[in-house]
């Protein structure tokens, strides 16, 4: 009787275990979910600070070297980001590139925010340079600088950058259903 | 496939992968030997010289990407024999202890001056963030403010 009480709890325990574990790491669900699960990956952010120095990293440091945005979001005048970064990720060097390389502007400062501050600062025309919903699609899912996050090639060390936890064409197709169904922002998400 | 620049004011066409890191075309196969190789990583600045006039890292820069354009190393910066106001301030500073890292920094700063005449200190900490093992950074500083003289900054 006592091995078989063991064993009912211990069958208990393995399902409750196994019914959290569903819990928590179930897969991304709606549109907003998939589109926020790839813009709040570091391999976005670190280029969205919420300062004036971009983040680099896996564990998003501050950019080494003194790195900073400048007027335009290119660096400083003899510091720019073109000074190492090229329009493609250099494997050789760890040194990654992709066209126009540069920091998000102030108003589009990420680091920090939860995923629907984030969305309703890129909905925002007062903080996003004016852009249309349209606008903002196309930025999302055509800007190479913004798709080089599922090509971030490896750093100086060789080992390969961690992508964004769904595929390019998951969040592409996240981000254009979401716009579709008028980009609401849950009431009920962080 | 061949590439085409200028160089220090000389037209070179190489045919070369297009893919090599522009400081070893420079080094080897123009036999210019005043950038150095530091870091191979783009960190350290030892490498860097002028392509159009902007400072960029020549270790982590491909071949391909000069094509068209005009560079400039250590060996151009002056004139002939007139020292550009940076070599010159840098002799005077007697800045240099063992003098590897020091082309790199010299190609930074005439590159700063290009865009700031006058910088401020703060100018300088932002812009010129180069690595000196020998720690020459107080001598440069100072070398930096007299080239701005010298150039009437």
């Amino acid at each position: 009787m006592k091995i078989l009480l063991t064993g009912f709890v211990l069958v208990a325990l393995t399902l409750t275990g196994l019914a959290m574990t569903a819990t928590t790491t179930a897969p991304e669900s709606t549109p907003f979910d998939v589109m926020m699960s790839a813009l709040t990956h570091k391999r976005c952010v670190n280029c969205h600070p919420s300062g004036d120095r971009p983040r680099q990293g896996e564990d998003s440091h501050t950019h080494n070297f003194n790195v900073q945005r400048g007027i335009d979001g290119h660096g400083v005048a003899a510091l720019q980001c073109a000074t190492c970064h090229r329009p493609e990720n250099n494997d050789f060097a760890g040194v990654p590139g992709a066209p126009h390389w540069h920091l998000a502007p102030r108003e589009m400062a990420w680091e920090g925010k939860t995923r629907t501050e984030i969305a309703r600062q890129m909905l925002d025309p007062d903080r996003n340079g004016g852009k249309s919903l349209d606008d903002i699609v196309r930025h999302l899912t055509e800007d190479e600088l913004v798709l080089w996050a599922w090509n971030p090639g490896v750093d100086d060390e060789g080992v390969p950058r961690e992508k964004p936890p769904v595929s390019k064409q998951a969040y592409i197709t996240a981000v254009k259903e979401w716009a579709a169904a008028g980009a609401p922002i849950p009431q009920t998400a962080d | 496939m061949p590439t085409t620049f200028t160089i220090n004011n000389r037209p070179v066409t190489v045919d070369i992968d297009p893919d090599s890191p522009l400081l070893w075309v420079v080094r080897d196969t123009l036999d210019l030997k005043g950038t150095k190789f530091g870091c191979g990583k783009a960190a350290c600045g030892a490498c860097t010289l002028h392509v159009d006039g902007m400072a960029v890292r020549s270790c982590a820069f491909p071949l391909k990407y000069a094509e068209g354009k005009t560079i400039t190393t250590i060996e151009g910066l002056a004139e002939g024999d007139n020292l550009h106001p940076v070599q010159q301030a840098w002799t005077e500073m007697v800045v240099p202890q063992c003098g590897y890292c020091q082309p790199g920094f010299m190609m930074a700063t005439a590159a700063l001056l290009n865009k700031i005449p006058n910088p401020t200190d703060d100018d300088i900490d932002a812009n010129i963030v180069n690595v000196c093992r020998c720690a020459t950074y107080y001598r440069m500083r100072k070398a930096i403010h007299r080239a701005a003289e010298i150039s009437g900054g």
